[in-house]
């Protein structure tokens, strides 16, 4: 019948259009990266196979290196140390062994800068704010080192907690930097930890507020953003975390709880309404036709 | 013929349908318009008594809801006087041996707020006033003051839910 | 004498005041339309159910949205999307209804094209539907920036920039527009009341006009054939429905509007429920900046085919400047649209399947289109460039060749 004709001719020209200008268009713009992979190869495990001592790991956290100058974390029920170092908020170490895969937390006491890919905004005489590792500071990384690293990841694993929820990831792993302020928009507390003239200081940018951006970015996107910053933006201030990907997962589900609260609703929503407007569909189709026979 | 009541029932049953969808967009659209859940959670506000570093005989103003609450410690006079006006104990707020007025500073007539006058409140909408009680002496205002919803824990007023002092207070004014 | 004695209380006295039977025939059971048409002649009642949505979906946003560049986006993305009872429900309605209208208008304006809905007595209600284009088209501009996202920001930013006329430098008439010397609060504000207030009662006085002036030539048909509506509405009232040429719009054409409206809710809340992406786009949901261009921007798809022609001339030529040459064409694209039926040279209204070489020049104006809008979203280099050139020089010469086209297949015919 012509109608249908010209119902399937429309559809077609719709059809390229929305092609075109949608998923073609956007996949000119936006080049296929990787997938997010959270073996975190590139880091050498500087533990060399040996295994952690959690007193060893205790004694030279707390007694030797004596990092709670700078980080706060949860001991024997007691919470110690600094939360601030240089104006900017330092990671609390409490949640530390479990959201931070250990082969790169390994990486990372290691060598800060080298495991969280920021390497490349060390220049001008500017240097990490947390020192590479060196147990007897001989200034070589032997075979004392990765026993010493070994044994301090132990210990931060046996402080840390079984599971945290969402949004404690959160709080843990991005808080530090970023405001996501639509976590509690009357109240204020997910502001970022660090003031905003220190943190863009500290980065060069500012970190920008996370409210929307599974809005902007999308699931996909943020996994191979968080996993791998300098994958979508080159030269980015932001560093690689090391999250593992069910850490890596809640802090993305945070994020859709806060910015996008209402997406359950709207996809239970969906199926009534889109059934309802069937049935209207139908009644109006039959009206139509009764009405027609009559002048056809 | 029966193809006119054929198409009227069919007819019919389309615009009852179509009803049905209009009828349900009116209950979105009327939902639309309550009150946001940060209002209604916003709806609790605490007071400590013990540190509102109140003066017996002078009222303090707090804001709950948008709305004024007169706190007043009451003197000795003023607790002689209810007693002596057959006011009932459960009328004010006793906590320990101080007596308190606890109410919504709005006028019951038209709702201005009536400015304290060493003794009493009064109000310079339509010259209503009101004793240190809460109650209506004088003017238009056909009730006393309203009691807020509140519970109380130890000294510590939480306005918004009902506590047993709170309904005892209505009660006493109904 | 005008004085009604039968009571107001009355069912002939109210029939006497306000005259509703009469209003009734006149506006719907005696309003004859032709009877051979299809669906596509539905899209009119589509259009309006659409600018139905829009106002309604409109009205409850207005409640809560907040007109300041410090508070629109969070007024917007957290109270209206998060906290208002189905806010995000009349939100994606609006974004979604605003952009599916114009894939409505579109069809509407080239079903007009294609049977010769624009000539012979009919010109007056095809201006008008370029004048709702027209004023659509801002209206769908202005209701972009209100939530003040980077789109928001930077399309206000670059479309104002046009105004200062290429070559000419008007940036005081930039600044005017704007209200200051970039976009801002004052542009904001202004481009809100045109959009809540000013440019919808515009456009349901051009719709009334659209209305008024398609009564009297009447509804063309699929054969455009030239009808005798008394002869043919006789037939009807006389009980000759089968034989009669026309219906009434009520109830029969409009039984056939609710038919295809049943159809298009279907597709449009599909839309406003799990693919709402081409029509609010992911990019404005980054607040606005004004220091920091997004890398890509793009203005709505509806828009894309002559933004495109804005870009086509990339280099200079003819010793004018490529971005004057550019503003030129990307002006006449508004507007040609508008003079169609002068340029026509044909005086017979027929469907396009009865002018071959119209026939041909319609179909290659629609792809030509179609890549114009694509290539309008793509990054304009390289190979993209040249192609947005051919397509742009296409949309020129398609509009030089249509009274030669026209004619010649009038003298083909012996009509002229």
């Amino acid at each position: 019948m012509r109608e249908i004709k010209i119902l399937v001719l429309l559809s077609v020209i719709v059809g390229v259009l929305y092609w075109g200008v949608e998923p073609f268009a956007h996949s000119q713009m936006h080049a296929h990266v990787a997938e997010p992979e959270y073996t975190f190869d590139d880091v050498d495990d500087v533990r060399a196979g040996k295994t952690g001592n959690v007193d060893a790991g205790k004694s030279l956290v707390v007694d030797q290196f004596q990092c709670q100058s700078c980080h706060s974390m949860t001991v024997d029920g007691k919470q110690i140390g600094a939360s601030m170092n240089l104006g900017v908020v330092t990671p609390d170490l409490t949640n530390a062994g479990l959201i931070y895969d250990e082969r790169y937390l390994a990486g990372f006491i290691a060598n800060p800068a080298k495991a969280s890919h920021v390497e490349h905004k060390m220049v001008e005489g500017k240097t990490h704010p947390m020192t590479s590792f060196d147990l007897n500071y001989d200034g070589t990384f032997g075979d004392d080192d990765a026993q010493g690293v070994a044994d301090i990841v132990a210990f931060l694993k046996s402080i840390a907690p079984k599971e945290l929820t969402n949004k404690e990831v959160f709080q843990d792993a991005c808080q530090r930097c970023h405001s996501i302020k639509y976590g509690d928009f009357y109240g204020g507390s997910m502001a970022a930890k660090t003031p905003t003239d220190s943190i863009t200081n500290y980065m060069g940018k500012t970190p920008p507020d996370l409210s929307q951006y599974i809005k902007s970015r999308g699931d996909e996107w943020l996994h191979e953003f968080i996993n791998e910053p300098a994958k979508h933006l080159k030269g980015t201030a932001m560093p690689r975390v090391g999250l593992t990907q069910e850490a890596e997962h809640q802090v993305v589900e945070y994020m859709t709880e806060v910015g996008e609260s209402k997406k359950a609703e709207r996809e239970a929503l969906a199926g009534p309404f889109l059934g309802y407007l069937v049935i209207f569909a139908l009644f109006a189709w039959l009206w139509k036709a009764k009405i027609w026979r009559q002048v056809h | 013929m029966s193809n006119t009541n054929r198409r009227d029932f069919l007819g019919m049953s389309f615009a009852a349908v179509a009803a049905v969808g209009g009828a349900a967009s009116l209950v979105g659209m009327k939902q639309a318009w309550d009150p946001l859940p940060s209002v209604l959670a916003a709806g609790y506000t605490t007071i400590d008594i013990a540190k509102a570093d109140l003066k017996p005989g002078t009222p303090k103003t707090f804001k709950w809801r948008g709305k004024p609450i007169f706190l007043l410690e009451m003197t000795k006079e003023m607790v002689d006087e209810a007693n002596s006006a057959g006011l009932p104990k459960d009328y004010h707020l006793n906590i320990g041996d101080k007596t308190y007025t606890l109410v919504i500073g709005l006028c019951t007539h038209l709702g201005c707020i009536p400015a304290w006058q060493k003794t009493k409140w009064k109000c310079a909408c339509h010259g209503g006033e009101f004793n240190a009680s809460g109650k209506q002496i004088f003017g238009p205002p056909p009730k006393p003051y309203v009691v807020p919803p509140f519970s109380l824990k130890g000294t510590v007023v939480k306005l918004g839910e009902t506590g047993p002092e709170s309904k005892a207070m209505m009660a006493a004014r109904a | 004498m005008a004085l009604i004695n039968e009571s107001f209380f009355s069912a002939e006295g109210l029939e006497k005041r306000l005259a509703g039977k009469k209003f009734w025939k006149v506006m719907m059971t005696e309003y004859w339309i032709p009877k051979d048409i299809n669906f596509l002649w539905a899209l009119g009642v589509v259009l309006a159910t659409t600018f139905s949505i829009l106002i309604v979906s409109g009205i409850f946003l207005l409640m809560y949205y907040k007109p300041d560049t410090a508070l629109a986006f969070d007024s917007v993305n957290y109270t209206i999307m998060q906290e208002v009872s189905y806010g995000w429900l009349f939100r994606h309605m609006h974004g979604v209804a605003a952009s599916v209208v114009f894939l409505i208008i579109y069809i509407h304006m080239f079903t007009g094209i294609y049977y010769g809905s624009y000539k012979k007595g009919r010109e007056m209600i095809w201006i008008s539907g370029m004048l709702l284009f027209v004023t659509f088209s801002a209206e769908g501009f202005s209701g972009y920036m209100l939530p003040w996202g980077q789109m928001s920001y930077w399309a206000a930013a670059v479309i104002t920039n046009l105004f200062a006329g290429g070559s000419l430098e008007a940036w005081g008439l930039v600044e005017w527009i704007r209200g200051g010397f970039a976009v801002g609060d004052a542009t904001l504000t202004r481009f809100f009341m045109l959009h809540v207030f000013l440019i919808p009662l515009v456009i349901i006085g051009v719709i009334v006009l659209h209305f008024y002036t398609l009564r009297i030539p009447h509804v063309n048909n699929q054969t455009s054939e030239d009808i005798d509506y008394d002869a043919e509405a006789e037939k009807y009232l006389a009980g000759n429905k089968k034989e009669s040429k026309v219906i009434p719009f009520w109830p029969v054409f409009l039984s056939k509007d609710f038919a295809v409206l049943g159809l298009f809710f279907i597709f449009y809340f599909y839309l406003v429920f799990f693919n709402y992406d081409f029509a609010m786009d992911p990019v404005n949901f980054d607040p606005a900046n004004a220091m920091v261009t997004p890398a890509h921007i793009y203005p709505e798809w509806y828009f894309l085919w002559s933004y495109e022609t804005l870009r086509g001339p990339f280099f200079d030529m003819f010793g004018m400047k490529a971005m004057d040459i550019g503003l030129m064409i990307f002006g006449l694209a508004q507007v040609i649209f508008v003079v169609f039926p002068f340029l026509d040279r044909d005086p017979d209204v027929l469907p396009a399947h009865k002018r071959p070489k119209f026939f041909i020049w319609f179909w290659i104006m629609i792809v030509d289109l179609l890549v114009l809008s694509v290539y309008g979203k793509l990054p304009p280099t390289g190979a993209n460039a040249w192609v947005g050139f051919a397509a742009t020089g296409m949309f020129l010469l398609l509009w030089v060749s249509l009274p030669f086209i026209t004619k010649s297949d009038a003298k083909a015919r012996g009509a002229l």
